[in-house]
């Protein structure tokens, strides 16, 4: 049986200290209780999509196929057109943010096409998450984003062309976390 | 006037409006006051329970298996709840911690504040892994089995929501408690596994510099999360002042990062995925990032300000008349310690510093206290706490012109209550 000093598992000191860095590596003593788990059981639950695109599945659609899946899955809470009320509006308010009057919309505000994908697809509808397919998430981003007038209507949206499109909030923010 | 209210009229004032130096009860005889003989000894005619109460003469509830609050209190120290979207979001929106009904620092759990963005998750603990995976050397995933094997670490700290005070961005001061604009604000000491652990264990690929955490809710919320924080401080919570961590808190595990807004404080922790930069979540770029006069908008602004609320009178009491009062209330930062909180009972023109209650703990609620003699003419009560970082809280006006219109999140600006010759309390803007 062995007694272990409880300040071996821990090695924040040693690993962001200048030491570390010279080192390569901290020293720290591990339960080793964690179980390997597969890429690809990584993958089936990693839904996240940075900017970059990264981790977008297959799959496409446009705003002519992303209305009708609007009519029937949003409108209720999004309203016509994605005007809003009860739930957020989607459209309008672009080049307001500097006034006494800002609009924040995803038109106006979302610096990243490729938030409207993952938001919608992890989160909405709201009575009904992850019921979309990732056809109907690109047709819906397809829609919203050609309300603002930032995509056309006949414009396929697909892992290649959706992290291309250029959010007219991009660049915008600020980042204050400091880290580099 | 008797000798005792003599003494506290002649007490030494140490702001306007009557601020007293607590130290004056410190002093013998004056808050003890003098023992008086009672009653009449040994008379007993009729034997003793006629002088008693009836609970004393009647056997008490049995023992129970889980306890609950006196039923003289339950139904009226509750959360408020705000459900904004109706029935038709009913699981979005929050529910307040009644600050106004507490004292102490620790907040009970059935009444820690709630911020859900789509409803509490009925998690089955022998199905819920946490996934760490990403830049790291091997993938793993953690069962609860396994983490409750893991060594554990104790920490007091606040949760505060970022959209805490909201109430106080709008045009008109409304006529709320201080529990309604502040209680999306709880403390409670949390136990769980060092963050680091789980990640050494993972191996960080020397590229990472964000973690990524998403829960396991109906939102799947997650956020982005600096790799120096999540190495320093953050916790792995099974445990919230003792018991299993609750569901609306985030059962079977949440993410505890002490002093941050609370929305990374991922509730229902499944997934922690390590990157390079962060994923722009709905929740750090739509929501959570704070709109400036010149229409950017700032990132990334975890810690909370430098705050405090007088607790004690608040929104929506009345005195019970002229005389004394001990004011009460809280302050707390995100960047680390309170130094100072300072009281003015004329508005802000004249000052003073309140006791502070210790301990005085990292990132945690601090209670503060001011003695008072309210001689019944209207007065403005504010506070005004200072950090170990040299952080000054600062006047609603301030704070409304550091952004742009609409912008809630991160309000910490000084509170203001005035009492009127009535003698009731409610929200002012000075």
């Amino acid at each position: 049986m062995r007694i272990y000093d409880q300040s071996a598992f821990i090695a924040r000191s040693l690993l962001f200290s200048g030491l570390a860095a010279v080192a390569g590596f901290a020293v720290a003593a591990q339960p080793g209780l964690g179980k390997p788990v597969s890429p690809a059981d990584v993958a089936a639950i990693d839904i996240s999509i940075p900017p970059s695109g990264e981790g977008l599945p297959a799959g496409s659609g446009d705003a002519v196929a992303g209305k009708a899946v609007y009519a029937e899955k949003c409108a209720a809470c999004h309203a016509q057109a994605g005007k809003g009320k009860p739930a957020d509006a989607l459209v309008g308010g672009i080049g307001s943010l500097g006034s006494a009057k800002p609009v924040k919309s995803v038109g106006s505000y979302w610096p990243y096409a490729t938030t409207l994908f993952d938001y919608i697809r992890r989160a909405m509808p709201l009575d009904a998450p992850m019921s979309l397919s990732d056809d109907e998430v690109y047709a819906v981003t397809a829609y919203v984003l050609s309300l603002n007038g930032i995509v056309s209507e006949t414009e396929i949206l697909d892992a290649g062309t959706l992290p291309a499109v250029r959010m007219p909030n991009r660049g915008r923010f600020n980042d204050r976390s400091g880290v580099r | 006037m008797n000798r005792k209210e003599k003494a506290l009229s002649q007490a030494p004032r140490v702001a306007g409006n009557g601020l007293i130096d607590r130290r004056v009860f410190l002093r013998r005889g004056v808050a003890g006051g003098l023992a008086l003989a009672g009653g009449v000894a040994g008379v007993h005619a009729a034997g003793i329970g006629d002088n008693a109460r009836r609970w004393q003469k009647e056997i008490g509830a049995p023992m129970s298996a889980s306890g609950s609050p006196s039923k003289h209190v339950e139904g009226k120290v509750q959360r408020g709840v705000l459900k904004p979207y109706g029935d038709i979001a009913p699981g979005t929106g929050v529910s307040m911690t009644p600050l106004h009904e507490l004292s102490g620092t620790i907040t009970p759990n059935r009444l820690h504040f709630e911020r859900h963005h789509n409803g509490v998750p009925d998690i089955d603990p022998d199905q819920h892994v946490l996934t760490v995976h990403g830049l790291v050397k091997r993938p793993l995933t953690f069962n609860m089995a396994a983490l409750s094997r893991y060594p554990m670490t104790n920490r007091i700290c606040f949760i505060e929501c970022s959209g805490n005070s909201f109430f106080n961005t709008f045009p008109e001061a409304k006529a709320l408690s201080a529990g309604m604009i502040h209680g999306l604000l709880s403390c409670s000491e949390w136990t769980g596994v060092p963050l680091s652990i789980l990640l050494e264990e993972a191996g960080i690929d020397a590229r990472a510099k964000w973690i990524i955490a998403e829960g396991a809710d109906a939102a799947t919320m997650g956020r982005s999360i600096p790799l120096s924080k999540a190495m320093d401080d953050v916790i792995v919570a099974l445990y919230q002042n003792g018991e299993p961590v609750r569901p609306e808190q985030g059962f079977p595990m949440r993410l505890v990062n002490p002093g941050y807004e609370g929305n990374t404080s991922i509730k229902w922790l499944h997934r922690i995925k390590l990157a390079e930069r962060p994923v722009h979540a709905r929740d750090e770029t739509s929501k959570y990032t704070d709109l400036l006069p010149d229409g950017t908008a700032d990132q990334f602004t975890f810690a909370m300000g430098v705050k405090s609320v007088i607790i004690r009178p608040s929104g929506g009491m009345t005195m019970a008349g002229n005389g004394f009062y001990e004011i009460s209330g809280l302050a707390w930062s995100g960047a680390g310690r309170v130094r100072r909180v300072e009281v003015s009972a004329d508005g802000g023109i004249t000052w003073a510093d309140a006791h502070l209650h210790g301990p005085v703990l990292d990132k945690a609620l601090t209670r503060f206290s001011m003695a008072w003699q309210w001689d019944g003419s209207p007065v403005q009560l504010q506070s005004r706490a200072t950090d170990d970082k040299g952080r000054v809280q600062m006047t609603r006006s301030a704070w409304m012109a550091g952004y742009g219109p609409g912008q809630r999140y991160h309000h910490n600006a000084i509170q203001s209550w005035v009492v009127n010759e009535l003698g009731e309390v409610s929200n002012a803007y000075l």
